[in-house]
């Protein structure tokens, strides 16, 4: 198979994806969960392909990813009120000090940006650590920007320790469209193409970013990244810079995890700062884990997964009933969390690499699974 | 002397609050200096031992429960570090740090479930929950007997290390793993008294924490755990006694920025209340990036060079 027909094939996947979304918003009500795991799931996969740039590629073991996700969800959120609303979001602080709202791309790119300046102003002094020094300390930066966004003194920018609210959403934006006469005549009104677009927004804006790590990584940057995960010293020895090449990585990880933490408080329609705790941090790590560190479609599939399971496929478990077995006594709230994070143990003590280990989706791979091997042929793919 | 009288109920139960921490911040640097690995588990298991003792002071008396909350966190520790850190001895340090945090959401999730999620009132232990009054401060027995309980037990931990076989070879494991294997060590052995010991010790940590607390809720273990583990690494991770150091230097910082407020109103400094409580764990981690950045061994750390 040449690189080409390759190429051809994962396009023609890509597009039969797309094609399921739309037959799925065609048939399936929009309040189905397909919609929800579809949401949720593009957003996580981008924070865990941040997450992955980080531990997976550059070997730098950060915990900092809610801090980063916080700070874009802030900002967007801040940039992006409607000045009508800003009198009753910021109820306490007499409207807020930001009179003027943004467009959402500018909000949204902003928001990366903000969160990638923190990373540098905090990569300064933390990337010099090592290990788990530097998990700990990215995990109290995190902590540290969590208690300064909740501080009552800069509530006139943040609201406090409130609720930010009333920005634009996935389905406001779509509903704002409608208002423009030249897309009023595309059908857009019909129900099915409005579940189609809004789910739409969060794949394709995870999309085109997860396919800029992946052109990083496969970049000289990313073969240096790869060098100083391998062995630090080595990497030094042939003419690499350490300092930059961490920043670099350390910075575009944060610049991605705050543009997923905008668009997850657009899913949401709310921002607060005590919802981004050091727990949302180990739920991406673990969603890493699951899909394989040091694989981006491994990311990709297991934030679906992840996502899937804990808010679909096992919602049984807390309602009651769960395939079909009735036992209220024992499938009560929270039990579907903690058979969750027994399958996470498992995962991670007994099925260490993951669902895609360090390697990438690759069709031949799975088509020379199922051919059958000829007689005497060396197989040269591994 | 009217600054003292001001600050004297935050200093207390700062030293109070430290000498808690202490009892955590041992658990994770024993650990530490042996597996060189954050038991991020640790607050988890403390958080659990809190719960044991909402249930089982419910059923049976104080006299049985307080020791049985004692010897089921005991096995807890031993359990997790059974089930879900000896199949990783040999595995990269990052997984089994993984592990570590899977097994803290496992046992957040448990609790979550056990609980529903609602806040368990702990049941207060009659003698030490007394109120009591110190020069101008109101406040529980609890917060005078945990200095002295922590450093009681601190002596005799380090009397234990220096003095008994299993304690030398607890030193020996922590300053070369390979070698002292060699030498016909049982490392799991050690590393099992490891975690039975910081288990112990965060039961009875935990029992003097949430005296102090109106309840225990799932996650109330993971800032006292984290905050421990700073203590630890501000001492000197691997060390016991810069640990306990570190623990008190911690809780007394925390509750004076906690009361920094009112104080900086009354002597006048400032007119209106900055909201600096905000800041009391945020300062624990700027603490943390301090010391990592200044002086990466810690106070009595001892200082360990990169090998090629």
């Amino acid at each position: 198979m040449n690189k080409k027909t390759k190429t051809l094939i994962n396009i023609g996947l890509i597009v039969a994806l797309l094609a399921i979304i739309l037959i799925f918003s065609f048939v399936l009500p929009a309040s189905s969960m397909v919609f929800v795991v579809l949401k949720k799931g593009a957003i996580y996969a981008l924070v865990a392909v941040s997450m992955n740039l980080l531990n997976g590629f550059t070997g730098l073991f950060s915990l900092g990813q809610a801090g980063f996700m916080l700070i874009g969800a802030y900002v967007y959120a801040i940039f992006t009120i409607p000045t009508a609303d800003r009198l009753s979001v910021y109820q306490y602080f007499n409207g807020g000090v930001i009179q003027f709202a943004m467009p959402v791309i500018l909000a949204l790119i902003l928001a990366g940006l903000v969160a990638a300046i923190f990373a540098f102003l905090i990569g300064l002094p933390v990337l010099r650590l090592k290990s788990d020094y530097l998990a700990i300390a990215t995990l109290g930066f995190a902590e540290i920007i969590r208690a300064i966004f909740q501080w009552d003194k800069i509530g006139p920018l943040t609201n406090g320790s409130n609720m930010l609210r009333k920005f634009p959403t996935f389905d406001s934006i779509i509903y704002g469209l409608k208002e423009i006469p030249f897309f009023n005549n595309l059908f857009i009104s019909a129900p099915w193409l409005i579940s189609f677009l809004t789910t739409m927004i969060p794949i394709l804006i995870s999309g085109v970013c997860i396919a800029i790590v992946v052109l990083l990584i496969n970049s000289s940057y990313g073969r240096a990244f790869k060098a100083i995960r391998d062995d630090e010293v080595a990497a030094e020895a042939m003419g690499i810079n350490l300092a930059h090449h961490k920043m670099l990585s350390f910075c575009t990880s944060a610049f991605f995890a705050g543009l997923g933490g905008a668009m997850l408080a657009m899913y949401q329609s709310t921002a607060k700062a005590a919802d981004f705790k050091s727990g949302m941090t180990y739920e991406i790590l673990l969603i890493v884990v699951l899909g394989g560190i040091g694989s981006i479609t491994g990311s990709c599939i297991g934030s679906f997964l992840f996502i899937a399971a804990s808010e679909w496929w096992l919602r049984g478990l807390d309602m009651g009933k769960f395939l079909g077995i009735t036992a209220p006594g024992l499938f009560r709230n929270g039990f579907r969390l903690v058979v969750f994070s027994i399958i996470i143990m498992g995962v991670v003590l007994f099925w260490r690499k993951g669902i895609m280990g360090d390697k990438e989706f690759d069709i031949e791979r799975i088509a020379s699974r199922f051919k059958p091997k000829k007689k005497g042929e060396v197989n040269g793919n591994e | 002397m009217s600054f003292l009288s001001a600050n004297l109920p935050y200093i207390l139960s700062g030293i109070s609050v430290g000498g808690q921490y202490a009892l955590i911040a041992i658990g994770y640097t024993m650990v530490y200096g042996i597996l060189r690995l954050i038991n991020f588990a640790h607050g988890d298991v403390f958080m659990v031992a809190g719960l044991m003792m909402v249930y089982l002071a419910a059923s049976v008396p104080l006299y049985i429960s307080i020791p049985l909350v004692i010897i089921l966190t005991v096995v807890l520790g031993f359990i997790i570090e059974r089930a879900a850190y000896k199949p990783l001895r040999n595995s990269p340090r990052m997984s089994i740090m993984i592990s570590a945090i899977g097994v803290s959401y496992l046992l957040q999730n448990l609790a979550l479930y056990f609980t529903g999620g609602l806040n368990k009132n702990y049941p207060s232990i009659p003698w030490i929950s007394d109120t009591i009054t110190i020069g101008s401060a109101v406040t529980k027995r609890v917060t005078v007997i945990t200095p002295v309980l922590t450093i009681v037990l601190v002596v005799i931990l380090v009397l234990f290390i220096n003095h008994t076989k299993i304690g030398m070879a607890m030193r020996a494991v922590s300053r070369d793993f390979e070698t002292s294997q060699l030498m016909g060590i049982k490392i799991d052995n050690v590393i099992s008294a490891t975690f039975i010991i910081g288990s112990l010790l965060a039961a009875v940590g935990s029992m003097l924490y949430f005296t102090n607390y109106a309840g225990v809720v799932p996650t109330s273990g993971s800032m006292p755990g984290l905050k421990a583990f700073v203590a630890a690494v501000f001492g000197g991770i691997g060390s016991i006694p810069g640990a306990v150091v570190g623990a008190f230097i911690i809780g007394i910082c925390e509750n004076i920025i906690k009361g920094l407020d009112s104080v900086l109103v009354a002597s006048g400094l400032i007119k209106n209340p900055l909201g600096l409580a905000t800041f009391s764990d945020a300062f624990t981690f700027a603490l943390l990036i301090v010391i990592l950045i200044v002086k990466p061994t810690g106070l009595f750390g001892e200082k360990q060079t990169d090998k090629v």
